[in-house]
């Protein structure tokens, strides 16, 4: 499968539906908005089902306590901003009043990781997985595309805890039919390989594919393992993979701090030490630009994993890995 | 002060007996804001408040938060004097596996309906909770009290401005202006030194129903919560003119005592000068 020639869709009007459709027909649910229904497309739920709706304004650390607030009374808040907000603006509020009670609020960080639509640093979430993996009792999910979307937000509505979910903007390949079932703690193997296992989160899976395509040209068979949920994670395929290939690449739209390398590398080091190569943003700050220049000029897109591959490849076969 | 109020200086004192001396016993807490903030949740508990201690979780009780969670020992204080928990528990304040943390947990405490002790947040969760009642149709009511020092926390004024655009009329706040915080301005003139001026008319610009109560005084507190159920489509507010370190003449009006711990002697000055102030 070469994901540059499937079909894409846009994960937004799909999050946009979903929501919708809980909120129809869940009582529970309510929908919180910190004035981006426009960007995160929840203007579906105000226009269509008013009365599910509210406006908390720009006030995002207010907006999540009042979710807090809500769910203590038997309510499921959905609240919605941009993941740079989410995960830092409101961080405290979600610490103290959502993650320690364990409540019943669902966290969307729209427009996460460095392909936010031109908007730069302030409004770009590289921190958000580090950071909400870090909270007790926390969920941390990232789909791949419009269907996986869907199918984890029908889980989000029907499990009792606090839950982050961290979307993309634009649109992406579907890799995913009706028939996929989404499972917490599961990973899914999208592609089978012998040298190495490419593993990845959210929609960096689709340029994931793409690099095990070249990569597989060039004769280095790769395995691609999509990790859709962060937290809980499935500890157990990763040292599956990691025993069978002998050699990691993590790939995330995200720091190459804290996020999905980070909690690989910990599980690994721990249970069976393998080279890995990291593909994230370094540690320095982005800035606004095409999604295509900021994919090559931070070093994420399919080019630079096609590099970690090659490097890991080598690594696993000299004598100090 | 009116005899009236027999119970509820009777329960006010007995909070302030206990709370200063699981202070002393913890070595750890504040006294300062939980002897101000007393007799305000004497009142709610033990009059104002739908709430029955056996049955804590019952879908139609009016919601408490205590947003400025480090006086959570105040809280604890009259929990057990309403009979949520045993005077004997409260000895256990602050230690390990007790359910009576330095700040409030409202996952271990039946009666805690809020996690608190980051200030600012607990009035936006109570303004959720009134939310959460005016749309679902609910009746119970949501109270929550809040500092002056916690007054210049940005979330507080977020809340307020949400609370109005709601029209939650079924919200009232109590502020428990002490006019000190832990140490802000000390050494400067004593009305630069007031953690927040002005909030008659700050509360007034936000939408809010504002009465000035004594908060001090079970009539005027009791009469503020009448008030307050008089008027629709707003969110009222209590401005409760209190005295940090209330009862007790060396610890009151003093900063030093927000968190300071009593020594021995200290302690028994206290419970004596509560012994025998007839009238609080
Ligand atoms: C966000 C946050 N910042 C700082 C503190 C530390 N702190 C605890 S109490 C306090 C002073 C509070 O003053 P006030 O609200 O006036 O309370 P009171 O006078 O009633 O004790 C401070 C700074 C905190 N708990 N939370
Ligand atoms: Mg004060």
């Amino acid at each position: 499968m070469q994901a540059s020639q499937l079909k894409t869709a846009s994960m937004r009007d799909s999050f946009s539906e979903t929501l919708y459709q809980l909120a129809v027909n869940d009582p529970r649910v309510f929908v919180l908005d910190g004035d981006l229904a426009t960007s995160t497309k929840i203007e579906k739920v105000a226009k269509e089902c008013p009365q599910k709706f509210l406006q908390m304004g720009i006030a995002e650390q207010n907006m999540l306590s009042v979710a807090a607030g809500l769910a203590t009374t038997g309510l499921q808040p959905w609240a919605v901003t941009f993941a740079a907000f989410m995960s830092k603006r409101a961080l405290d509020q979600i610490q103290v009043q959502i993650a320690q009670p364990k409540l019943n609020v669902k966290m969307i960080g729209a427009y996460s990781g460095l392909l936010t639509g031109v908007t730069g640093k302030t409004h770009q979430a590289l921190e958000d997985i580090a950071i909400f993996r870090s909270l007790a009792n926390m969920t941390v999910l990232a789909p791949a595309d419009s269907v996986e979307t869907a199918k984890m937000m029908e889980w989000a509505n029907q499990y009792d805890g606090p839950v982050y979910i961290r979307l993309a903007r634009d649109n992406y390949p579907i890799l995913f039919d009706d028939s996929y079932v989404f499972k917490p703690n599961k990973g899914v193997v999208l592609n089978e390989g012998t040298d190495l296992t490419i593993i990845s989160t959210g929609t960096a899976t689709s340029r994931a594919l793409e690099a095990a395509k070249i990569l597989k040209q060039n004769n280095i068979s790769s395995a691609v393992v999509h990790l859709p949920s962060i937290k809980p994670i499935d500890q157990e395929l990763i040292i599956e993979m990691a025993v069978k290939t002998k050699a990691i690449v993590t790939v995330e739209e995200h720091s190459i701090y804290g996020g999905l390398g980070g909690a690989i590398a910990e599980i690994l080091a721990a249970n069976a030490p393998t080279p890995i190569e990291f593909v994230g943003v370094k540690d320095r700050n982005s800035e606004s630009a095409s999604n295509e220049a900021l994919l090559e000029k931070y070093e994420i897109s399919t080019k630079y994993i096609v590099e970690a591959g090659q490097r890991v490849n080598l690594r696993k076969n000299s004598d100090f890995n | 002060m009116s005899s009236n109020n027999t119970l509820l200086e009777e329960k006010s004192k007995a909070a302030r007996k206990s709370l200063l001396k699981v202070v002393h016993h913890a070595g750890a807490g504040h006294i300062g804001g939980p002897l101000s903030a007393i007799d305000v949740l004497t009142a709610l508990y033990f009059k104002e408040m739908n709430v029955e201690p056996t049955n804590p979780y019952k879908v139609d009780r009016d919601r408490f938060v205590l947003s400025k969670g480090h006086s959570a020992i105040g809280l604890y204080a009259v929990l057990a004097e309403k009979g949520y928990l045993d005077q004997k528990e409260l000895y256990t304040f602050d230690s390990l596996d007790s359910r009576l943390q330095g700040h409030p947990d409202m996952k271990i405490l039946p009666g805690i309906e809020m996690s608190t002790g980051s200030l600012g947040q607990g009035i936006s969760a109570a303004v959720g909770m009134a939310l959460g009642a005016k749309v679902q149709d609910q009746s119970f009511r949501t109270y929550c009290m809040i500092g002056d020092g916690e007054s210049q926390e940005g979330q507080v004024w977020e809340a307020a401005f949400i609370a109005s655009k709601y029209e939650l009329d079924n919200l009232v706040v109590i502020l428990d202006y002490n006019k000190l915080q832990q140490y802000g301005w000390v050494g400067t003139n004593t009305e630069r030194a007031v953690p927040n001026d002005l909030v008659e008319e700050k509360w007034e610009s936000f939408g809010w129903n504002v009465i000035r109560i004594d908060g001090h005084s079970f009539e005027d507190i009791l009469e503020g919560f009448r008030q307050a159920k008089l008027v629709k489509q707003k969110p009222t507010i209590l401005i409760a003119d209190t005295v940090k370190g209330k009862g007790i003449s060396f610890m009151e009006n003093n900063y030093l005592w927000h968190s300071r711990i009593p020594t021995d002697e200290e302690l028994s000055l206290a419970l004596k000068e509560l012994d025998e102030s007839g009238d609080l």
